[in-house]
């Protein structure tokens, strides 16, 4: 009853995507993949939030609100990042703007490659991202004990 | 008898509420040609935002939070009790001010803006929530709801108009399209999540565990137009208040969210013309 991989909620941050994950990210709330069947919720808001989605390299842009809004999220929670650029800064790595993949700023539990990631990849990775969601949670409650 | 009402209540609203909201979204998901989650999947939710982190973001918010669920439950109680309507419904919009109060408390912009909406959709929807009381008062000669359910005949004869108007504006109550303008049970919109966008875990469980009550409450007042003295007005009531609800999905699917001013003038016009000519009738023929 307890479990937060029952219902995760997720917030989906573009850090400098070219809009190609995003529109895969989109594309599985659309009917053909309905991720709200497994109790997902897309919401805008990091206070509210389980999972944080990020696609694209973080640059110094974006660097300060990737890093706020992680740090608004309650714990527990987990970091997915999707598409290749999200996991190591992808084509854009050598850049003069990119710092490189989000693991640069935050923390990152589960890496989705692909360019465009897959919506069947991305939901993989969110169902990985669950598991270690619910350890987390676990782990959480033994330092309250 | 009416002790068992109200604790039937206070105790079983959550549930029913939490069912019906799962209906809903199985509902809502199949009209989209979607799978959708599970019923029981606001108790999921519910059970894990009490298992989450509260991050509080003043000290009073928690505390006016709570103060809205516990007055949505006297409300409530009040209702099926027997009680006075009228106090019902006064005390419904009071349970509300504490919801705004604890929007405005923080200092996100898209909370404030959450709750001065909410405060125009109360000034939207009061009007006829009044009407309504007027109507019984008319209709069957007393305030008193445990006087309106013992009427011969069902109080939708008299006062049809004012329960199409009710329909239109329990919209807004519910957080339906085309009038969820200060939160959405839906994602992203043009102001995060409104009014409840500085709630977390707990906080935001405690909001949608009084939301449920209120759900309870508003189908209680729906139900009752239907239930006069015969026994079998009680299933007409509870098949009637499964449609209403049912109507409000369909209408939440297939409207999009409007702008506050005609949120404001359709509902006025609402209540002027269903809500008003039906009063007007009432004291003619009554």
């Amino acid at each position: 009853m307890n479990k937060v991989s029952k219902s995760p909620w997720l917030l989906h941050y573009d850090a400098s995507s070219c809009n190609g994950c995003d529109i895969e990210v989109l594309d599985c709330l659309t009917p053909k993949y309905d991720i709200e069947r497994f109790g997902i919720i897309n919401t805008g808001d990091p206070f509210q939030a389980d999972i944080l989605l990020i696609t694209g390299g973080v640059n110094s842009q974006t660097e300060r609100v990737v890093k706020q809004l992680y740090s608004q999220m309650p714990e527990p929670k987990v970091v997915v990042a999707v598409g290749i650029c999200a996991c190591t800064g992808g084509i854009f790595k050598e850049c003069y703007n990119i710092k490189g993949g989000i693991d640069t700023v935050i923390p990152v539990d589960v890496y989705v490659p692909g360019c465009a990631a897959r919506p069947e990849s991305i939901i993989d990775g969110v169902m990985k991202a669950l598991k270690v969601l619910d350890e987390k949670q676990k782990a959480m409650k033994e330092d309250r004990r | 008898m009416n002790v068992c009402f109200v604790i039937a209540y206070l105790l079983f609203a959550p549930l029913l509420g939490g069912l019906l909201d799962g209906t809903d979204r199985i509902i809502s998901a199949r009209m989209q040609r979607r799978k959708g989650p599970s019923i029981l999947q606001p108790f999921y939710d519910l059970g894990k935002l009490f298992s989450k982190e509260l991050i509080a973001v003043n000290n009073v918010q928690f505390l006016l939070n709570l103060s809205y669920l516990v007055i949505l439950m006297i409300a409530g109680a009040l209702l099926f009790f027997g009680a006075d309507l009228l106090m019902t419904l006064f005390i419904l919009s009071t349970a509300d001010m504490f919801l705004i109060m604890a929007a405005s408390s923080d200092s996100s912009p898209y909370a404030n803006m959450g709750a001065s909406r909410e405060m125009l959709q109360m000034m939207a929807y009061e009007p006829l929530t009044l009407l309504i009381a007027v109507g019984f008062y008319l209709a069957e000669g007393s305030f008193q709801v445990s006087d309106i359910i013992d009427a011969p005949v069902s109080a939708i004869l008299w006062m049809p108009g004012l329960f199409v108007g009710f329909m239109y504006t329990a919209a807004i109550k519910l957080r339906k399209s085309p009038f969820d303008l200060s939160t959405s049970h839906h994602a992203h919109q043009e102001m995060v999540k409104g009014i409840t966008t500085e709630m977390s875990g707990p906080a935001l469980a405690i909001m949608n565990i009084a939301e449920y009550y209120e759900l309870v409450l508003l189908l209680g007042i729906f139900s009752l137009f239907f239930i006069n003295s015969t026994w079998w007005s009680w299933i007409v009531a509870i098949i009637a208040c499964g449609l209403v609800f049912f109507a409000e999905t369909l209408w939440d699917n297939v409207s999009a969210r409007v702008k506050w001013k005609s949120l404001l003038y359709s509902c006025w016009i609402v209540t002027l013309v269903a809500g008003g000519v039906n009063i007007l009738i009432l004291m003619l023929i009554k």
